[in-house]
């Protein structure tokens, strides 16, 4: 596996980690009804889009490059 | 001696050999970290939730920062980016561009190195105070202006100290979940003489404590593992970032003599620190949210 493989793979477990991140900080938020925890909440949904965007650029820009 | 298959693949395998080296040391390392993730899994299914009535086998909730830990995700997921983006770099022969993002992953490790430090150093100077009428708190000590590490109740009692000033935690339902007895607003308010708004300081007497201790490994399962687990994570990225550093800095005459074997190795290391990187994506959630 290359590490452009690897590196697949790091980007789609960093995105779960995000998306588990938002559902934590919003379950926080139906129970506490803080404020912070709305504005973590939307900071890690909007980290998940964006390594998700960024998940895109990368395969874009190695293309030509092996994945084993 | 010409070094066999460092750039051309190996036939059986279909791999240069530093490559297959690297996987089979990373298959090693899943074996570490995987006997520790299993060990924390048996500590915590056989540990009462909270902190009370025995703090040496209690899970307790909520004692590490989160903002932090999350911040420090985000550094090592903005690093393996950066190596990525280094090994890319020596892909189209562009070596500044490499050196400059080389520079910013080694920057990464050190920035999340010095944030771990932080953060055990408020560890070692946070305590859980239990008193003798069957209340406890955790806080911050106060001695002459100065946050003291390590510290037990023998510590105070050799040092003769009638009593001492603590910055007492607000408590949250997070931090005490099940079984605490935890004091309420109006016995903190009593306690301190209406002042301070009964969890601020606050002034504990030698004599009605029971047990004082920082968190610190022995204080109990999930300090011993997180520590544990943790500063052996701690121990990777240092290494990886000294090595990334060597070849990238020091090493880097390879790429006038052998350019495609000097790509190989920045791979190589990109491998390893892709892996270190994934050991915290794991991590982070077990301890600081689970």
């Amino acid at each position: 596996m290359s590490l452009k493989a690897f590196h697949l793979v790091f980007v789609t477990a960093s995105v779960l980690l995000m998306l588990g991140l938002t559902a934590w900080c919003f379950g926080n938020y139906r129970r506490s009804d803080s404020s912070m925890d709305l504005v973590w909440g939307a900071v890690a949904l909007a980290s998940a889009a964006a390594l998700l965007v960024y998940g895109r650029y990368f395969l874009r820009k190695l293309k030509n490059i092996s994945y084993l | 001696m010409e070094i066999p298959y460092t750039v051309k693949p190996r036939p059986d395998t279909g791999l240069y050999n530093a490559k297959v080296g690297i996987w089979l040391f990373l298959a090693s390392e899943v074996m570490l970290f995987g006997a520790f993730f299993s060990s924390y899994i048996l500590l915590r299914v056989g540990a009462p939730d909270g902190f009370w009535p025995d703090v040496a086998t209690a899970w307790p909730h909520g004692l590490l920062n989160i903002p932090i830990g999350t911040f420090n995700t985000a550094v090592l997921i903005i690093s393996s980016v950066t190596v990525l983006l280094a090994w890319a770099s020596l892909k189209e022969g562009n070596l500044p561009k490499f050196k400059k993002f080389m520079a910013a992953t080694i920057l990464c490790a050190l920035g999340f190195l010095a944030i771990k430090s932080y953060e055990y150093n408020e560890k070692f100077t946070h305590y859980v105070i239990r008193l003798k009428d069957g209340t406890a708190v955790t806080g911050h000590l106060d001695i002459d202006g100065k946050s003291p590490r390590f510290w037990s109740l023998a510590t105070v009692e050799a040092k003769k100290l009638e009593s001492i000033k603590v910055h007492v935690d607000v408590p949250n339902q997070f931090r005490y979940p099940v079984g605490f007895k935890h004091e309420t607003h109006e016995e903190a308010e009593a306690k301190t003489g209406g002042h301070g708004g009964g969890h601020g300081e606050r002034e504990i007497k030698t004599a009605d404590i029971a047990l004082l201790q920082a968190f610190i490994p022995k204080t109990g399962t999930f300090f011993a593992i997180y520590f544990t687990m943790t500063f052996l994570h701690g121990l990777h990225v240092l290494g990886g970032a000294i090595v990334m550093a060597y070849i990238a800095f020091v090493g880097d005459g390879m790429w006038k003599t052998d350019p495609e074997r000097y790509t190989n190795r920045i791979e190589v290391a990109g491998l390893f620190w892709h892996f270190v990187d994934l050991v915290w994506i794991f991590l982070f959630p077990v301890v600081y949210l689970l």
